[in-house]
């Protein structure tokens, strides 16, 4: 679907000549390695316009230039448990699954992306918390799944693994646009992407997507993999340590 | 000092997790428990998923118990004999209790059946040792007279057959009774992912009557082999070990557990009763609490 985007942006666009935006990353890849606590994505680039006239200069149109990137981590499925008081005790009680559902959900757009787009068209290009397509695999009443829908939201927002940051994208004379997108500690590894969207008059007229790897590099990266592919030398390696390290240190206090 | 975990997929401060290792190892070598109680429940509150918490708090308990088994051992403090039936048993409860805790996945109430066990064997044993050390103190100060001399160890023990001479711990009794007591310890390590020592110590003080100098060292034995089984376990079910993060808890717990060692060979035995009385009883009053509290996130998230 997020191929489709720009030739849906083309036809959005109707038949006058869409403008293309030549996006790009500050780093195509995020190593985390012992140290990594957090990172910040730039991700800048350029909007080239047909003819090299920006619209609103020859008095058509008229209104603004509005840019929103979306920076979105590995789908996963995941089940969300709900907890509620039964006789006194906090329990897990609802519960509801989810095909898909983005690991990490980021969107930095120049003005509060409700002001720029009408909800049809955020749902379209899934722009916005509220506009998430989480492909429900469980089947409820659409009140139980905008209940669910905002427990998951709310609670990855809570470890600033989805949120929203209107005013994080710059954009300079029209033709430039800058965002910076912060990455936290405990983003999962994986595919990422970054989808560009240029908007003016409540329309998408052009999109672009990057790649962006993240993952585990150098000494991590050798642990997570032998964790799980060699799991039996890792569990034993495991026991061994710690073996070793008690008996280092009961030797060492028996010496003393 | 920041580090990346890299199966927990997440920074920690090392230092905060070294102190912690260091806090749960000086209570076991101190009580010969291995502290699995106290690491899996702090190391979630800092944040880590519980099923590496659980997996990696396994071995640390490992590491702290062979430091303390052999702390113990140096002053002739560990019945072999009486530990490789307790391992024996223990070794078969695990196998019963992931059975168990499959069980209990499938039904989507694990995190309940987890806490109320909690709460219900820490305030059980936590009350127990309480009246007891205090009466224990009691006696010590001159406050009170000794109570008239108990019986060695309960009926129940003593009734059952095959009987069997354990020198060090000072017993006459079956095997099937200490077995029995590994077996049920060995399902609460795969239940709780605790080692169990906060269940064992007692049970073998007050129910197996056992020689008070050997219990602790005895104890930390069986732990030693059943929470190297559980980590196995874990590595290959779970893939949840962390061992950076194991390696972190165990520097602080390995030095902790002989500081500890020591100050238990100089310590009142009654007074140590006391202080792991008054710990067992915050931590149960803590999970309690959890169950009982509006928790902070209703809601939560699981693989599926």
């Amino acid at each position: 679907m997020r191929r489709l985007a720009p030739a849906a942006a083309l036809l959005l666009a109707g038949a006058a000549p869409a403008p293309v935006l030549v996006p790009d990353v500050s780093r195509g890849r995020v190593d985390i390695a012992y140290s990594f606590a957090g990172t910040e994505l730039l991700l800048f680039g350029a909007i080239l316009y047909p003819g090299g006239r920006m619209p609103g200069s020859e008095g058509g149109g008229g209104g603004r230039t509005d840019v929103a990137v979306v920076v979105r981590g590995p789908s996963t499925s995941i089940r969300v448990r709900e907890k509620r008081k039964v006789a006194g005790l906090w329990v897990n009680a609802d519960s509801f699954r989810y095909r898909s559902a983005p690991s990490f959900y980021a969107l930095a757009s120049s003005r509060p992306i409700a002001s720029i787009l009408d909800a049809r068209t955020r749902a379209v290009y899934e722009l916005g918390l509220d506009s998430l397509q989480l492909s429900p695999a469980t089947a409820a009443a659409p009140e139980v799944q905008d209940r669910f829908a905002r427990g998951l939201v709310g609670l990855r927002r809570g470890t600033g693994l989805y949120y929203e940051a209107p005013g994080a994208v710059a954009i300079r004379d029209g033709v430039l646009y800058r965002a910076d997108v912060t990455v936290p500690a405990r983003v999962p590894v994986g595919r990422f992407t970054a989808e560009t969207f240029l908007i003016r008059d409540g329309r998408v007229l052009a999109a672009a997507t990057a790649p962006i790897e993240v993952r585990k590099s150098g000494f991590e990266r050798f642990v997570a993999r032998a964790a799980e592919r060699r799991s039996l030398l890792y569990g034993l390696v495991a026991v061994a340590l710690s073996v070793g390290l008690g008996w280092a240190a009961g030797w060492a206090a028996g010496r003393r | 000092m920041n580090l990346y975990l890299p199966v927990a997929e997440l920074s920690v401060n090392a230092l905060v997790i070294v102190a912690l290792g260091l806090g749960v190892g000086l209570l076991s070598g101190m009580f010969g428990v291995g502290g699995g109680f106290l690491t899996t429940p702090l190391l979630i509150v800092y944040g880590v998923p519980p099923t590496v918490a659980a997996a990696s708090a396994a071995s640390q308990v490992t590491g702290a118990s062979v430091s303390g088994v052999i702390a113990h051992w140096r002053r002739g403090g560990v019945d072999w004999r009486m530990g490789a039936v307790l391992v024996a048993g223990g070794t078969a409860g695990s196998g019963a209790g992931a059975w168990v805790f499959r069980l209990l996945r499938d039904t989507g109430q694990l995190d309940l059946v987890i806490a109320v066990l909690y709460v219900a064997l820490l305030g059980s044993v936590g009350l127990l040792m309480l009246r007891e050390s205090v009466a224990a103190i009691l006696v010590a100060r001159g406050r009170r007279r000794s109570p008239p001399a108990r019986r060695r160890h309960h009926p129940l023990v003593a009734a059952l057959p095959f009987r069997m001479r354990f020198y060090a711990s000072g017993l006459y009794v079956s095997p099937l009774a200490p077995f029995l007591l590994g077996f049920a310890v060995g399902v609460l390590t795969l239940l709780l992912g605790v080692g169990g020592g906060f269940v064992l110590v007692p049970a073998m003080i007050y129910g197996l009557g056992m020689a008070t100098g050997v219990v602790v060292g005895t104890s930390l034995f069986q732990i030693l082999f059943v929470s190297a089984a559980a980590t196995l376990t874990h590595a290959l079910t779970t893939q949840a070990v962390d061992i950076v993060l194991a390696a972190l808890l165990l520097v602080g717990s390995v030095t902790g557990a002989q500081l500890g060692a020591r100050f238990a060979a100089r310590a009142r035995p009654e007074y140590l009763r006391f202080a792991l009385a008054v710990v067992v009883l915050l931590v149960g009053a803590r999970v309690l609490l959890t169950l009982v509290w509006r928790p902070e996130a209703i809601f939560t998230v699981e693989a599926a």
